[in-house]
């Protein structure tokens, strides 16, 4: 099993003190391909950044530990896990939610394809985590689909889900895999 | 009315906004506005509060409030006892804030309402509390015991329900027996742990005197009729809403837990909305937890195998108090005879307190215990008769002329007498062991003891009693403008597929595409009547209802329709979306035409319905709306069930022992199982799948460790393990199908059947694995430092046997 933490992007965010003590930042980033600059306190997880703060419901929090995954996302190109990340560490980082890996027609992009077509999610709480988590997977190994069980279900294994048995998950990863290199194979963009 | 959907793969309808992030969950919630809860939650398991200041909390930057029992008037009193039973004669419930004393770890004491999270658990910090420290008691025998310290006052030998049950005359059946075998068989305390934990938001209208909560509930009906009954408003101005949830596995179905009482309360003091969601350490100190039984069975049997009698004592651990009732330990009790004759049976059992977190239902309840006593013990029989452990269960099966099956005596969760509708045990467990290769096993596993490797399979057979009432509802709607199909159902959904599943009942009678079906869950402006979705009921009584509404409407429309096309009702066909003259296709009104046509009072708003009106009218004789008739399109419909219906199921796995790590791993996973007809295979396989790998948690890493003070000691998923994809094995999954006569679709519920077999069928396994020393496994969950211990034992004794 693969856990990325994310290290500090390096740039220096400058910290303020509200009339209650509370020191602010104000962070500027890239957020699915917008640049933005919010305020926020110092201590705000990215989780609650970009859920309450940027709206984006869609990275969702099952622990704030770190190992459930259900709040992966993705900062400057690596799977993190956006509980155990402060919104003032990204300063200038790029992040993508599964906001911004779904197409913006409304459509399912191949990974999300391959889960609901293998019945790899239930009651979708820990969906979006695994999205971002195999979708990261499935490009860092694009063209593969010799993979083993073991290796499949290894890639699976940062992300619990409490409904399906991961039965569904395993099909799904190695169909999007399949698809992937099908649809490179035709030249096609994925 | 066509069958195409009911027991196709149809592709859930759900999935697209759930991948796309799209799923509006509890957190997710408009709460812009909204004040946010943090709690003070006992960190000690038995004292008294000696002393309560939060003044500090109150004047902490961004806080607006701090409540303590004294500020609760007239909610400060028990929470309700929601399932009372006569033997039940020692309930206890919650306060919603602890006001004299706490009973367990987690226990709430205090409510911070500020502007965010952050700042309501910064004020948490500085209330100053003082406790007396009481004596604790977490061991469940010892609390049973003479002597114990009490969890409440007057509550003796912490007893909260003494029952007992019996069928036929078990103690001449163990007087007149061969054999006897006892067995003493031990499950640890778990819980569901659902992704999502629970929140609450609660918004209150104080000019319209309207109360909106949102809550992540399995029950929203129940909820609401508890939150007017509670706060005294009409039911009509409560409305309960349970937006997408992240799993329930029952933990969500236990109410009143103090949260959904106390959020709503505080919105409707503060006049403002106020808004809850746990986090994962709360959910583990919070949230209810189940599983921790003790059993002590007896067999009495003659020496070729028949089981005649069944006495089972068994102590179950419910926690700090009792708010479910006896849930769980009556659902044990119920089941377990299991799939055998075994026509004398004795089962009883305490029900008693402790100081840890309250005990309810958690899919299983009870079932997983029970199956694994009787089967456990039905192995030990097995061995001390000499027959083959699967040739002593097939002798024992109740065989399928012998259904409806009655256990007089025994009572059901659903307060019958035991009656087991259909099954057909044997042919499933030749399935299984037909495709696990038992002979060509039998043969390895004699190999392999000789090469000195532990290789081992385990079975379980398993019942499930499901499909309980009281009943569900569900009321349909043809849109006249958009010509869906909207099916309001009164129970919410935590992944279990409603959407798909019930869109696929609708569209059979409708002639429709499931597509077009709008399944609208857990709102109880939607429909205010129902229960909940739990124990594996869901299917069998909201699948049934949307059926019976379903065909009300498709009659209607097809009376209609013959009006409106000037045919005879028997020469109408309904399908695609359109009733038509059958070998006319021309002669056709859309669904939506009809529902236009239904409503005398719509006519030409827009080109479609000026369309609708070109036919002739729905109703040609009498008023426009005859009498007796309601306008448009809709209809409810409510399905009762006459009792339970029993679902059934064998599983086994091949493991072997890994003789460095006393790790053990599946080789084979196989699987047989019997829910009636299916209403999606895909579905339902999704729901078996998913109860395997929670049963394996039961069986090999979920384990709830207290100290003896009380203190969890694994409060958080670094220590508190559950499977990972890396853990489950490959499941080979085969179906049989014995439809249930009690309802029209045939169903039975599925919902708990992965979960209840495996902690048993790992037991056995593992000492099949072990047989060798004659090791018995008794406990789960199962660690590899457990099985460790058991072969050293085991080894001391082969060293002890061996002559000097």
């Amino acid at each position: 099993m693969q856990i990325t933490y994310h290290e500090p992007t390096g740039d220096q965010v400058e910290i303020d003190l509200a009339a209650s003590g509370e020191p602010f930042v104000d962070v500027t980033l890239v957020v699915n391909g917008k640049q933005l600059t919010k305020r926020a306190p110092a201590r705000r997880l990215l989780s609650d950044f970009l859920r309450h703060d940027l709206g984006l419901t869609g990275t969702h929090v099952g622990c704030e530990h770190g190992v459930c995954g259900a709040c992966t996302v993705m900062i400057d190109g690596q799977t993190a896990r956006a509980c155990l990340t402060l919104a003032a560490q990204c300063q200038g980082a790029r992040i993508v939610t599964i906001e911004g890996l779904s197409p913006s027609d409304g459509t399912l992009s191949i990974v999300q394809q391959a889960f609901s077509d293998c019945h790899g999610l239930q009651c979708g709480f820990c969906t979006p985590g695994f999205v971002v988590s195999i979708t990261s997977f499935v490009e860092e190994n694009r063209g593969r689909t010799d993979f083993t069980d073991e290796e499949i279900r290894e890639a699976a294994a940062g992300n619990i889900c409490r409904c399906t048995g991961y039965a569904g998950i395993v099909a799904a990863v190695r169909l999007a895999a399949e698809r992937v290199a099908a649809a490179d194979a035709e030249g096609q963009d994925r | 009315m066509t069958t195409r959907n009911l027991g196709a793969r149809v592709p859930r309808i759900e999935d697209p906004r759930l991948l796309r992030g799209e799923g509006i969950y509890v957190d997710d919630v408009d709460d812009r506005g909204a004040l946010h809860v943090a709690f003070l939650r006992a960190n000690v398991a038995h004292a008294k509060i000696a002393r309560l200041d939060v003044e500090a909390a109150r004047s902490a930057h961004g806080v607006r409030a701090v409540f303590t029992a004294a500020d609760l008037g007239d909610i400060d009193r028990p929470l309700p006892q929601l399932i009372p039973h006569p033997d039940l004669t020692h309930p206890r419930t919650q306060l919603p804030l602890a006001r004299d004393k706490v009973v367990f770890v987690g226990e709430t004491i205090a409510m911070v309402v500020a502007e965010d999270r952050y700042l309501a658990e910064d004020a948490v910090d500085l209330i100053e509390i003082e406790y007396e420290l009481l004596d604790v008691i977490v061991d469940l025998e010892e609390s049973a015991a003479e002597g114990a310290p009490l969890v409440h006052e007057g509550v003796p030998r912490n007893v909260a329900c003494h029952n007992v049950q019996v069928v036929g005359d078990p103690d001449a059946a163990f007087d007149e027996a061969d054999v006897i075998i006892k067995e003493r068989i031990s499950v640890e305390r778990s819980a569901g742990m659902p992704m999502e934990g629970r929140g609450v938001v609660a918004r209150w209208n104080s000019r319209d005197k309207e109360l909106t909560v949102w809550d992540s509930t399995q029950a929203p009906v129940s909820i609401r009729g508890g939150l007017a009954s509670i706060f005294k408003i009409p039911e009509s101005k409560v409305r309960v809403i349970t937006p997408q949830t992240g799993g329930g596995f029952g933990t969500k179905v236990m109410m009143f837990y103090p949260e959904e009482v106390l959020i709503p309360w505080a919105a409707i003091q503060l006049d403002e909305p106020v808004k809850w969601t746990e986090d994962r350490r709360e959910h583990f100190l919070g949230s209810n937890h189940e599983r921790k039984q003790i059993h002590f069975i007896e067999l009495a049997a003659k020496s070729d195998g028949t089981v005649i009698g069944l006495r089972d004592h068994f102590l179950h651990d419910t926690g700090a108090y009792i708010p479910y009732g006896i849930a769980v330990a009556q659902v044990a009790a119920g089941q377990i005879g299991g799939p055998y004759r075994i026509p004398n049976i004795r089962v009883s059992f305490d029900a008693v307190y402790t100081n840890t977190m309250t005990v309810s239902p958690y899919r299983g309840a009870g079932r997983p215990h029970s199956c694994m006593a009787l089967e456990m013990a039905m192995e030990k029989l097995a061995d001390e008769l000499g027959i083959d452990r699967m040739e002593l269960r097939r002798r024992n099966f109740i065989s399928p002329d012998e259904f409806p099956y009655a256990r007089d005596g025994i009572t059901f969760a659903d307060g019958n007498q035991v009656l087991m509708d259909s099954a057909n045990y044997e042919p499933m467990l030749d399935q299984v062991l037909d495709e696990i290769g038992y002979e060509q096993f039998l043969e390895d596993q004699k190999v392999a003891e000789a090469e000195g490797r532990m290789l081992g399979l385990g079975l379980a057979v398993y019942v499930e009693g499901t499909g309980l009432g009281p009943y569900e509802g569900a009321r349909i709607n043809v849109h006249p403008i958009t010509g869906k199909v909207h099916v309001a159902i009164g129970l919410s959904t935590q992944g279990q597929s409603h959407e798909t599943a019930f869109a696929q009942i609708a569209a059979d009678q409708l002639g429709i595409d499931p597509e077009d079906v709008i399944l609208v869950a857990g709102d109880t402006a939607a429909l205010g009547y129902g229960v909940g979705t739990f124990a594996s009921r869901a299917a069998v009584c909201s699948g049934n209802a949307v059926n019976v509404a379903a065909r009300k409407i498709r009659e209607k429309a097809l009376r209609l329709a013959s009006n409106m096309l000037e045919a005879d009702a028997e020469d109408l066909v309904m399908e695609d979306g359109k009733i038509a003259v059958k070998g006319a296709p021309g002669r056709a009104v859309s669904l939506r035409d009809v529902a236009i046509a239904s409503n005398p009072l719509r006519y030409a708003f827009d080109e479609d319905a000026k369309a609708a009106t070109q036919f002739a009218p729905a109703q040609t004789e009498g008023p426009p709306l005859p009498e007796g008739e309601v306008p448009g399109l809709q209809a409810d419909g409510y399905y009762s069930p006459p009792g339970a219906t029993w679902a059934s199921g064998v599983h086994a796995a091949i493991v072997e022992i890994n003789p460095d790590t006393c790790n053990v791993e599946f080789k084979r996973y196989v699987c047989s199982h019997d829910c009636g007809v299916m209403i999606n295979p895909t579905v339902v396989e999704g729901q078996v799948y998913g109860g395997i790998a929670q049963g394996l948690g039961g069986a090999y890493y979920e384990r709830f460790q207290y100290d003896r003070q009380g203190q969890m000691l694994n409060a958080s998923f670094m220590e508190f393990l559950m499977p990972q994809a890396t853990e489950l094995p490959p499941v080979e999954m085969h179906h049989q199908e014995t439809p249930s006569p009690l309802n029209e679709l045939g169903l039975k519920g599925v919902g708990e059947a992965g979960a209840i077999p495996v902690p048993s069928l790992f037991a056995s396994a593992v000492q099949d694995a072990l047989k060798r020393y004659g090791t018995r496994v008794t406990e789960v969950p199962l660690s590899p430092n457990m099985v460790h211990r058991m072969i050293e034992e085991g080894k001391a004794k082969e060293q002890d046997a061996v002559p000097a």
